[in-house]
């Protein structure tokens, strides 16, 4: 949350004078914020958000390819809406006016109790300027609700009262906050994890619900880059109007390195961690954690210092050596009594991931992990 | 006949009426006992005037949180309390009742030359019903602040999953809920006894072209109560099978789909937002010709464009799911016929503003609320059209632009009819006037009132500004703080509203039979009217003509002209009823 914090901040600061007190509290929220910006995980582009110059008084920035769809008909409907208005108003007021009961005029002048050609007339006009209306909308849901293929995919999950996004390469956003690419379509799909949630960005013009146990999708490309507000629009209890957070539209290139930063980032945990991650999406497949037989030998058994008997007959003594040689040249040392089927996962984890799978398996036999 | 002007002074107020009550008792038992369409119809009032209040407190409450970000008054858990009270009270006590229940109460009998409603038990039982419905429903709701625990915050529209029983007011949601299963009922029974009464008592020569315009919407309106309302029972019971026998309906942890909640729960509430305004638009439609003194334009165009309305009612509720994960198809195809409802609202109001012309246009206090009726409605309508278009609903919907445009078709339009409908009847009912003057400057006050509260919010919506949040970012700190004065402004007027009015039937002057110079049969009985209605059957009169009505001094109202060969030999006056020894 440190880019939502810290542009709260500046706003509030901005607009002294009002609600003082929480003005400082936010200020020091900006503080807090600019100390995290040491670990910067982003440089904050100058955003149209905070430049009201580019706003209209109607709708807030356009950012996206499919803005243009909502915005001319919004604006358009306006125009049309203003000029019944004033017309029905016009019309109200001036007979009321004109016809107002005063000496003179106590009595109704004549006039027809009915008109079919004008009933009819004001009957088609509307109805011909809502064939109008459902037409122009129909096409623009049409350009909303479809994807383009090889769209950037991000996945949503909309939880109590906080947004996680995860990103092509499996990380998590550290922030809560969404990171995507300039003029490139991306593609979220999302879910909830509780109560049904709705994923709204005002600057993209989209919005969409998030329903427990099943997937919803929205899709945009935005056009410059900057920050956005997004909220959940969808009511979901105590923290709703605290579920919201930023969307951040990297310039070219921006987003390759944020998602590698913020992958070198997600490493930055204790090793035993680390490790317990690397066996959750690499080695649980083959080795189990209680003893039991899979493809190769438990873990369990694999304790720094005992021995081990290999196929060749020797025995080696198990240490670090040992451990990582066998993840990234397996078939060195085969255990006996398995096949020797491991691949090889040189290049696949980097000597920090290695670190982190020998200190996982250490931690279980001293008690520390399961 | 002539000159009739009976020596007898007939009573001054309901209050102090001996025979309007059953078996003419008075006290506790001579209301709550009555079978009397015009009793019962003054019972809800005051239950709905007292909810109206409730519910307003409840929306000032939530407004002067919101004047600044974050914590102005209250924290987040008591504000989503409050917005869920004040939804829920004025939906289901105030909007859905307020004009059929109340006013089509007093008036509809009337307007048909009809003694009583086909079924007066049942009136009774269903005004029993909403009074044991609201204090479910209010008590379900308070029992969070009296035992400190969360109360029920859900909003009114109690949404699945969030309302389901892992919710830690459970027992408190399903209590409120079966509060709403009854006010449902109390809703059909209402709608039942007025389509039978509509069919079987009209005034004989009462063709159903020459009903005014009021009992065309009611019989609409009685249509929707009667198909819709079963749907939200059903959807309550659904939801207390899913709860006890632990079958997978709504909930997506046994298998069921919330969103199969929103389309059970809006198959009944679109159509109940068509509940609340058709009937308003008959009491405008009423209004209008009135005071205009002039037939109304357009009568047939009106009269089917009400049954229009409710049968289109029923076959738009998806345009409420369009970004909630249904198909896109159904998508499309609601938004389609969501503009179906636009065109018989747009000939409404082309009609209303053409009787207009070449009237005689009394500016009374109904007549103000009636003309801001149309200026409101025409503001709701038109900022529907927002909502159809589907690609723009993406944008505005759960924003501050929903708000606003139903705050202006519900409140805007529903309850400045109904504020209409209650000065223009109140005479007739009461046998009192209300403060003239007043009630002009505070209809003014509450026209004004209202658009500071709700234009600020269409801008709002419209740049992002989502619904149901107790804080918000500061740039909408402006349009939110213009919103609650208006809000305040609003709620002070209809406050002094129910004061004079109370004050009113107490102290008012005393009302000629027919002070309005309208046309319709309720006005050729005295005011306030006998137990039945009517002293002796009055002859039918001719449907919004007023030729045959002038202004008499010494009546101090409308007398009825009496001809004899095409020359005026007398005025009739209106019989008085005569204090004997019942009917």
């Amino acid at each position: 949350m440190s880019v939502l914090s810290s542009l709260m901040g500046t706003m509030q600061a901005d607009s002294a004078g009002q609600a003082v007190g929480q003005a400082a509290q936010q200020a020091s929220g900006a503080e807090q914020a600019a100390t995290q910006a040491g670990q910067a995980v982003i440089n904050i582009p100058k955003t149209a958000w905070q430049d009201p110059g580019t706003n209209t008084f109607w709708l807030p920035e356009a950012a996206s390819v499919t803005t243009d769809n909502v915005d001319w008909i919004y604006l358009g409907l306006i125009g049309l809406s203003i000029f019944c208005f004033i017309g029905i108003t016009a019309a109200v007021v001036y007979f009321t006016i004109k016809y107002r009961q005063r000496p003179g005029h106590e009595r109704p002048l004549p006039s027809p109790s009915h008109n079919n050609p004008l009933e009819i007339t004001w009957t088609l006009i509307p109805a011909i300027i809502c064939v109008f209306l459902f037409v122009a909308g129909w096409r623009g849901y049409v350009d909303l609700a479809t994807p383009p293929q090889h769209a950037l995919e991000i996945s949503v999950t909309g939880l109590k009262w906080k947004w996680k996004f995860t990103y092509p390469n499996g990380v998590d956003d550290p922030n809560g906050e969404l990171h995507v690419p300039v003029n490139r379509s991306v593609r979220l799909v999302m879910s909830s994890n509780d109560v049904i949630h709705s994923f709204f960005i005002p600057a993209f013009r989209i919005k969409q619900d998030v329903v427990p146990q099943r997937y919803t999708q929205l899709w945009f490309k935005a056009t410059q880059p900057g920050v956005y507000r997004m909220y959940c629009a969808e009511y979901c209890g105590l923290e709703h109007s605290q579920m919201k957070t930023v969307i951040v539209v990297h310039e070219p290139g921006g987003y390759a390195d944020y998602l590698a930063r913020i992958e070198e980032q997600a490493l930055n945990i204790p090793p035993a961690e680390l490790g317990k991650k690397m066996y959750d999406n690499y080695c649980i497949a083959c080795h189990t954690l209680d003893g039991t037989t899979k493809v190769g030998p438990s873990f369990k058994d694999l304790v720094l210092g005992g021995q081990n008997e290999m196929t060749d007959g020797s025995s080696i003594v198990v240490d670090e050596n040992y451990i990582r040689e066998s993840i990234v040249e397996p078939q060195a040392k085969v255990r006996k009594g398995y096949p020797a089927s491991m691949p090889s996962f040189k290049g696949v984890l980097s000597d920090k991931k290695i670190n982190g799978v020998i200190a996982f398996i250490k931690s279980l036999n001293d008690g520390s992990q399961q | 006949m002539a000159k009739e002007n009976p020596e007898n002074p007939s009573y001054t107020s309901f209050l102090e009426d001996p025979h309007g009550i059953m078996g003419h008792r008075g006290g506790f038992w001579g209301w709550f006992g009555t079978f009397d369409h015009k009793r019962i119809g003054i019972m809800y009032l005051c239950g709905i005037l007292a909810s109206l209040m409730v519910g307003g407190l409840f929306a000032l409450l939530v407004r002067l949180e919101l004047f600044f970000p974050g914590e102005t008054i209250i924290g987040p858990q008591a504000y989503n309390e409050f917005f869920t009270l004040h939804g829920a009270i004025m939906v289901f006590l105030v909007i859905v009742p307020g004009i059929p229940a109340a006013l089509g109460n007093i008036a509809l009998p009337m307007q048909l030359g009809a003694p009583d409603v086909a079924f007066p038990r049942l009136n009774l039982a269903s005004f029993y019903l909403w009074c044991v419905g609201a204090v479910l429903l209010v008590g379900a709701m308070a029992m969070g602040f009296v035992t400190d625990q969360t109360g029920v915050d859900t909003g009114w529209t109690f949404y699945t999953p969030y309302s389901l029983k892992e919710h830690t007011a459970g027992d408190a949601i399903l209590m409120s809920l079966v509060g709403v299963f009854l006010l449902g009922f109390s809703s059909i029974f209402t709608g039942l006894n007025f389509l039978t009464t509509i069919h079987k008592f009209r005034a004989k020569g009462m063709g159903w072209f020459q009903m005014p315009l009021n009992l065309w919407a009611l019989y609409a309106t009685g249509i929707m109560q009667v198909l819709a309302t079963p749907v939200l029972g059903i959807t309550v019971l659904l939801l207390s099978v899913e709860r006890f026998l632990e079958i997978g309906i709504f909930d997506p942890v046994l298998g069921g789909d919330p969103i199969l909640f929103q389309h059970f729960f809006w198959f009944y509430s679109h159509p109940a937002v068509y509940i609340m305004i058709i009937p308003a638009m008959g009491v405008i439609s009423e209004l209008i010709t009135t005071f205009s003194h002039k037939h109304i334009f357009g009568y047939r165009f009106i009269a089917w464009s009400s049954l229009s309305l409710a049968l289109l009612s029923f076959l738009v509720w998806g345009h409420h799911l369009f970004v909630s994960g249904q198909s896109r198809m159904a998508g499309m195809i609601f938004s389609a016929l969501t503009f179906t409802v636009a065109i018989p609202s747009a000939i409404k109001v082309f009609n209303w503003t053409a009787t207009l012309y070449k009237g005689v246009i009394r500016l009374q206090t109904p007549m103000l609320y009636a003309l801001s009726f149309v200026l409101l409605f025409t503001i709701g309508g038109l900022t529907g059209l927002f909502l159809g278009v589907i690609s723009i609903d993406v944008h505005l919907h759960d924003t501050y632009f929903v708000v606003a445009h139903f705050h202006y078709v519900m409140m805007g339009s529903t309850l400045v009819a109904f504020l209409g409908g209650l000065h223009y009847w109140f005479p007739k009912f009461t046998g009192k006037m209300y403060p003239e003057k007043l009630g002009q400057f505070i209809s003014v006050m509450v026209f004004f009132g209202f658009n500071l509260t709700f234009l600020p919010q269409f801008v709002m919506g419209s740049r992002g500004m989502t619904r149901r949040y107790w804080d918000y970012d500061p740039e909408f700190t402006l349009m939110h703080q213009l919103s609650t004065i208006g809000a305040f402004v609003l709620g002070i007027s209809l406050f002094i509203v129910v004061c004079y009015l109370f004050w009113a039937a107490y102290k008012g002057e005393k009302a000629p039979p027919n002070p309005w110079g309208a046309s319709t049969l309720e006005w050729e009985s005295p005011s306030p009217p006998p137990l039945y209605n009517f002293v002796e059957q009055p002859p039918l009169p001719e449907l919004y003509e007023y030729d045959e009505l002038v202004y008499d001094d010494e009546e101090g109202g409308y007398v009825r002209k009496l001809r004899d060969g095409g020359e005026v030999r007398s005025y009739r006056r209106y019989v008085r009823s005569k204090p004997s020894g019942g009917h």
